[in-house]
């Protein structure tokens, strides 16, 4: 007779392809997954699938005249990409913005904000199993916003409306008293939409303990935003090196200790809440004035080179901008959150099966668009 | 508030550490010699007091007479700023040393600067081009492509 031991068939991994057009890669992106039965002992992440040369064409566009293209970066949060490269160009040919100017962009970088932790926590649920429910409901809240943007600029998704110096437009007048009225009904969503999801069962159960990313690890493959703190790295460049008026504001940096997909969503949700904190400050404090600096359409900066970057909704982002006094930039480099938060996935996805794989991935929170650029 | 540790202070620590390293001392940047660029970056990674544990960007400009590689690393215990600055003048085949032994933040970072600009970091595990197609004609980044 045989043991079971002697017919043991021999087993070799198996290669998966993954991607560009899988529903759950959030764009086109693309892995080689090799697995063991289900289990992942490696990844291979391939992209380039959406890559434009937005660098290169922003050495032939005029200072302004780059904006429209950082829209198109992270195309889930426009405003916070447009606030990034202003304020680098700003820091490099040092204009200083108006007060009202710099309350509007507070105002709009944490409306974006929500609209994108709306999103990468709908979408991470959606990966993990909540098929459409919980993803609608936040879609829902997103979509007031975005009626908001409406209202503001004209526009819902590429906003294009962060200016330097300034912004493009004056609040409206019937802007503010709609925001106001949102801010409470928001944060009573969140709490509703917390009691349903803290303690839920498939939540816990798909997303606790899965895909720990260990502090140092994070921090030695230069991890920011969310991702970094749910892994307990208390850093936020609002408070750190602050740009704009955040400095006058109160609010918390919510952290994290474990480092798994669950914490990740708790300190999305909690940021939320922050954000709606600022907001409210920001709505009372608003003063009048000028709106925008008076700069030149074409701008010249002195020849030389400056980093700007600030606290997107996924992370550090920041753009580097070398100018050899001509009216288009030299160079300008963007260093985008998504691209490099997703250095630390193949660690973080090793011994997991593949379902844990979606959820890990749905929890980093990428925009493919930044990532290829 | 990160504040940027001034290119003082640091050359005079580096300078006591590696004598023939530093090579101009900018603003607010340093520029060392490109083969003792691990070195410095080890130590301003673990020496006590700067501790430099993360890196924010790596990139390339092409100033058509050189190459020139920035780095940026921050110290979150102390809440500072370096930028380092590295040269390479030829043209054809331009190498620095790789960093991805030091910061894994490092690794695709450096492929997408090889990608684009055409720089070989010697060292790197995986040294491939990250956005474009192998075979791909140039490093669309250089001032000189496709012209």
């Amino acid at each position: 007779m045989t043991t079971t031991q002697e017919i043991s068939l021999q087993t070799e991994p198996f290669v998966l392809n993954m991607g560009p057009l899988h529903p759950s890669t959030h764009g086109v992106y693309r892995m080689r997954v090799t697995l063991d039965g289900e289990v992942v002992l490696d990844i291979e992440p391939m992209f380039g699938y959406l890559h434009r040369g937005i660098e290169k064409l922003m050495e032939e566009r005029t200072y302004t005249g780059c904006i429209p293209l950082t829209d198109r970066l992270d195309y889930a949060s426009a405003m916070g990409n447009n606030l990034a490269y202003c304020v680098a160009v700003e820091k490099l040919a040092k204009i200083r913005v108006p007060e009202r100017g710099e309350y509007i962009r507070v105002i709009t970088a944490e409306m974006i904000r929500i609209a994108n932790h709306c999103l990468a926590v709908g979408s991470m649920l959606n990966d993990a199993g909540a098929l459409g429910t919980p993803f609608f409901y936040l879609w829902n809240e997103r979509e007031k916003l975005y009626d908001l943007f409406e209202m503001l600029c004209g526009q819902r998704v590429l906003h294009n409306y962060i200016r330097i110096g300034g912004v493009s437009q004056d609040l409206p007048d019937e802007f503010l008293p709609a925001l106001e009225k949102f801010v409470p009904q928001l944060h009573k969503f969140i709490n509703e939409f917390e009691f349903f999801l803290k303690q839920n069962e498939i939540l816990i159960a798909r997303a606790q303990g899965v895909g720990v990313l260990p502090k140092d690890v994070a921090l030695n493959c230069g991890i920011s935003g969310p991702l970094a703190r749910a892994s307990g790295i208390k850093r936020d460049l609002r408070k750190d090196d602050p740009y704009s008026v955040y400095d006058r504001f109160e609010f918390d940096i919510p952290t994290a200790e474990n480092g798994d997909c669950y914490d990740r969503y708790r300190v999305r949700m909690e940021e939320m809440k922050q954000s709606l904190h600022i907001i409210d400050q920001a709505i009372k404090k608003v003063p009048g004035g000028p709106f925008r600096a008076k700069v030149p359409q074409i701008i010249r900066p002195p020849a030389g080179e400056a980093y700007g970057h600030i606290e997107g909704p996924k992370g550090e982002l920041g753009f580097y901008l070398v100018s050899d006094n001509s009216i288009a930039p030299y160079r300008c480099h963007i260093r985008s959150t998504s691209f490099i938060n997703l250095t630390a996935l193949r660690q973080m996805v090793k011994g997991w099966k593949i379902a844990d794989l979606i959820v890990i991935f749905g929890s980093i929170d990428i925009t493919m668009g930044e990532v290829d650029r | 508030m990160t504040t940027a540790l001034s290119a003082k202070e640091i050359v005079s620590k580096l300078s006591a550490e590696f004598p023939d390293a530093v090579k101009e001392a900018g603003a607010d940047s340093v520029l060392v010699k490109s083969a003792s660029l691990p070195a410095v970056t080890e130590y301003l990674k673990t020496a006590d007091g700067l501790k430099f544990d993360y890196i924010n960007y790596i990139t390339a400009i092409d100033y058509y007479d050189y190459f020139e590689v920035v780095y940026m690393m921050t110290s979150t215990e102390y809440n500072r700023s370096v930028t380092l600055k590295t040269r390479c003048e030829t043209r054809n085949r331009p190498t620095v040393p790789s960093l991805a032994g030091i910061y894994q933040g490092a690794d695709w970072q450096e492929r997408e600067v090889y990608d684009l600009m055409g720089i070989t970091f010697k060292g790197h595990p995986n040294m491939k081009r990250v956005f474009l197609w192998e075979g791909f004609d140039g490093h669309p980044l250089r001032k000189d492509w496709n012209k």
